[in-house]
């Protein structure tokens, strides 16, 4: 087999052991205490949010555009409807700005 | 009818629930997993290698982090730590979301853990407030992306050299539409305004003083801190009664 092969399995186990660990540490402790279940609650919003803020910062009035309209329609619409807006005012918009 | 055929339907009817819930994770994911077919084997991979990767790793950033090592011929060791870096905030999405997968046999749980994304822990944390999260529910929407993604590898690594211009087609940035939609789908939960805040301008700071990826981990740490340091109640949790005298104070 190639060093790309092991590389690669040795990668895949790593990432497993991001996926599973977390999990394996919180499960060994008996009852959770308030504060551990406050941040565990934070998750969602803090670590999606981090996906998001620093590609914002480098973008440009195109994405700008699409992120405040995405916006917009995920406080009235689903997941979906939000997606499909953000993408299409993107694509419109980067015609002009590209 | 019988139980056993109403309760297959019901669950054939959770399965495809999670797989509609999933669809615009294919939409705005795909066109990733093509890009990483075509970019793996314009770095010397083999077809068989990118699609092996997609199907092992599973993970779209850490993919493209080690891709572009290669090229480079760095170290294994280093290849492998990098993919792990990038990967490392799944470690809070495993300790967050146990809460919802716990009463599954173990097996299950092991499955589901291999194929827990960013949008696949989104879902199910959304789904854990509505009620118990069942693992047909949890199949669906999590093997409907799997499936999809290491199929368009393979695709994207045949057919590489046809994808068109991606930036005039705004692909390159439709994840992070996406995930404004996740981050968006969370509003209702307590402090959600303030940890957002936090974390934004903290990962904005990382990015720029420690560079990518630690970006993720330091910036949530910093919006879960947030709320581990404001007393309980501010995130909606009830205090348990033998707290320490210490954690009474306002």
């Amino acid at each position: 087999m190639s060093t790309t092969f092991w590389i690669t399995i040795a990668a895949a186990i790593a990432t497993y052991l991001t996926r599973v660990g977390g999990h394996l540490v919180i499960s060994r402790f008996e009852r959770i205490h308030p504060r551990v279940e406050a941040g565990l609650n934070a998750v969602p919003a803090a670590v999606l949010t981090t996906l998001v803020a620093p590609a914002v910062l480098g973008a440009g009035p195109a994405e700008w555009a699409a992120l405040i309209v995405a916006a917009l329609v995920a406080l009235r619409g689903g997941l979906l409807s939000m997606f499909l807006a953000g993408a299409a005012v993107l694509i419109v918009a980067r015609q002009f700005t590209v | 009818m019988s139980i056993e055929a109403v309760t297959r339907r019901s669950q054939s009817g959770a399965f495809w629930r999670g797989a509609r819930l999933s669809l615009p994770v294919i939409i705005a994911s795909g066109p990733f997993s093509m890009l990483f077919g075509a970019i793996a084997v314009d770095n010397g991979f083999s077809v068989f290698d990118a699609f092996f990767m997609s199907a092992t790793v599973y993970g779209g950033a850490s993919q493209m982090v080690g891709i572009e090592l290669f090229g480079h011929q760095v170290a294994p060791w280093l290849i492998v730590l990098s993919i792990f870096a990038v990967n490392f905030r799944h470690v809070l999405y495993s300790a967050a979301v146990g809460r919802h997968l716990a009463h599954w046999p173990v097996l299950q749980q092991a499955a589901a853990y291999f194929l827990l994304t960013d949008p696949q822990y989104a879902l199910t944390e959304s789904e854990g407030q509505k009620g118990k999260v069942s693992f047909t529910w949890y199949m669906g929407a999590a093997l409907s992306v799997y499936v999809s993604w290491i199929i368009l590898t393979a695709l994207g690594a045949f057919f590489g050299k046809l994808i068109p211009d991606t930036k005039a087609l705004g692909i390159d940035f439709l994840l992070p539409i996406y995930f404004l939609g996740l981050v968006m789908d969370f509003r209702k939960r307590p402090l959600w305004l303030p940890i957002v805040a936090v974390s934004a301008v903290a990962s904005i700071l990382a990015y720029k003083f420690v560079g990518s990826p630690w970006h993720v981990s330091l910036g949530a740490l910093a919006g879960i801190a947030l709320a581990v340091i404001l007393p309980p109640h501010h995130s909606g949790v009830v205090p348990i009664e033998d707290e320490t005298e210490m954690e009474k104070l306002p």
